[in-house]
């Protein structure tokens, strides 16, 4: 900024100290030696940490969530890319319509995904939950595809395709020779924003639970509803101590802006 | 690129679609069309029933203040953030998306320890000797709008720095040239330029208000229930099925309608531009 405008840096500040302050609180209350949660802080201990750790639901689900946001992603990037790919580049009549079918999950909220997907997949067809599970976060996960890889495939000039094909690349080959090693830094951010926001997810989970099975996040949640105790503060700044990492490692490959999309 | 391995390159995502979003929502949702004594006669009484009615307005009034809050904050933060110098601009749009990878229940929980009877706000009053009570901050609708506020800022404020970012520097000094002071400047040069973005992340921060469940689950209690905690209640705790599918459907329609009518509003905007 060329002129300084104190007003502005003021006002800035503050939203700023609006968003920073609540995590600045929950993160000392997880040093807490009492069993409330007290800010400031009485006496300092790390024994909500072992807590944490100690809590069976808590591993179990917090597997539960990695291996659902890693699968769901892993099916969105599997069949996404093709369609991105498709999308971008066939001449096919209807195509704005397909990519709206390709996002329109966006527009039913994760709540009644869960509803439905419980009502459907487990009391109708009586697959598992974990299954249904999948398919819910599946649900999540495709539009961040489309719309990543999407606007990374718009980008590139597929005449370089082109020229693969005339050089005698068959065309499968030169799907994966030529044009996914253009896009994928588009595909990692992809990857990076839908299992962040599949593991973050709730709503969609909260139908979705059944024995032994529960999301990291929903078994958090329940938590909160019985037990007010600085365990929840301490799993919060692992998790945002994990988030910090992510961020660092995003911002050193692909650009912090790869996350803002 | 011939037509068949196209359809053959879209065919497994729509096939998982059509498995798990358009039938189960057919399913669900066409019953509650037909069942009743005329079509829709099950909206219309949803409509007409008072507690409903409070739970629906509720719902909406929660998230057209969340969405007009996050304006007034994240419009002028955005603009700072873009005429930044580079390397801060970095650091502060990191600061802007860390909270939004934080999950919700976490976000929502800072809340609590903040609003709650023996939460900071409440002890801090106490111990000043300004009240004797606790004041009832923790679920109500104020406590929702400021969890949602606190959950969507930081959206409105990238969404917004992302379409300021690519305004030019000199639109600002040609109109402070020819006389327009800073903040008119800003209103007549800069916002009416980021109308576009700003109208997308009012979308987004209204659609997600509205279906929002974690931060009302948390932070509203039982007392002040909006649609998505409804669905939940109805299905879950009182097992009326029939009435959670309704309501369902109404989330869908207002949020089909909020983003088609916001879509046209900047549709309209656009050709005036042009």
């Amino acid at each position: 900024m060329k002129k300084k405008n104190t007003g502005l840096t003021i006002y800035a500040a503050v939203v700023f100290a609006f968003l920073m302050i609540p995590l600045l609180i929950i993160t000392v209350t997880a040093f807490g030696g009492g069993s409330a949660i007290v800010f400031p802080i009485d006496s300092f201990s790390l024994k909500w940490f072992a807590e944490v750790f100690s809590l069976k639901s808590f591993r179990r689900s917090f597997l539960t969530s990695l291996e659902v946001a890693f699968l769901a992603t892993m099916i969105a990037l599997l069949v996404g890319i093709p369609a991105a790919y498709v999308l971008a580049r066939s001449s096919l009549k209807g195509k704005q319509l397909l990519k709206s079918v390709f996002l329109s999950p966006t527009i039913v909220p994760g709540i009644v995904i869960g509803f439905i997907l419980y009502q459907f997949l487990v009391l109708s067809l009586r697959l598992p939950v974990l299954v249904s599970l999948l398919g819910g976060h599946f649900l999540v996960t495709l539009p961040y595809v489309i719309r990543v890889v999407g606007s990374a495939m718009e980008q590139f000039d597929f005449s370089i395709e082109e020229a693969a094909w005339s050089l005698g690349c068959p065309k499968q080959q030169a799907f994966f020779k030529v044009v996914l090693p253009n896009v994928t830094s588009g595909i990692s951010s992809a990857f990076m924003l839908a299992f962040i926001n599949s593991f973050n997810n709730i709503p969609v989970s909260m139908f979705l639970t059944g024995p032994g099975i529960s999301t990291f996040p929903a078994t958090l949640m329940n938590y909160i509803e019985y037990n007010y105790n600085p365990a929840v503060s301490a799993v919060s700044v692992l998790l945002m101590a994990a988030t910090v990492i992510i961020m660092v490692i995003v911002d050193r490959t692909l650009g912090i802006a790869s996350l803002a999309k | 690129m011939k037509k068949k391995s196209a359809w053959m390159m879209l065919a497994p995502g729509l096939l998982i679609l059509l498995v798990c979003l358009a039938i189960p929502l057919c399913k669900v949702l066409i019953p509650t069309i037909t069942a009743g004594s005329y079509p829709f006669s099950q909206y219309v009484e949803f409509l007409q029933d008072e507690y409903y009615q409070k739970i629906f307005l509720r719902t909406i009034r929660i998230a057209v203040i969340t969405t007009v809050i996050c304006m007034i904050g994240g419009i002028p933060t955005a603009y700072f953030i873009s005429r930044c110098p580079k390397k801060w601009r970095g650091l502060l749009l990191a600061a802007s998306i860390f909270p939004m990878m934080t999950n919700s229940v976490i976000r929502s929980f800072a809340w609590i320890n903040i609003l709650g009877s023996n939460g900071i706000i409440n002890n801090f009053l106490k111990f000043a000797h300004i009240i004797e009570r606790p004041m009832k901050l923790l679920y109500t609708d104020f406590s929702i709008i400021i969890g949602s506020v606190y959950l969507f800022l930081p959206l409105m404020i990238v969404t917004v720095t992302g379409v300021m970012e690519n305004i030019d520097d000199d639109m600002m000094e040609a109109a402070q040239s020819l006389g327009a002071d800073r903040l008119s400047a800003f209103m007549k040069v800069i916002f009416p330029m980021s109308l576009p973005g700003i109208i997308v992340g009012g979308t987004l921060v209204f659609t997600g208000t509205l279906t929002a469940y974690t931060t009302p689950q948390l932070l509203g209690g039982n007392s002040n229930m909006v649609l998505a905690t409804l669905i939940y209640q109805r299905a879950m705790s009182v097992g009326d099925w029939n009435g959670a599918s309704v309501v369902a459907l109404v989330m869908i329609v207002v949020t089909l309608l909020v983003i088609k009518g916001l879509n046209a509003f900047a549709a309209k905007l656009d050709k005036r531009g042009a």
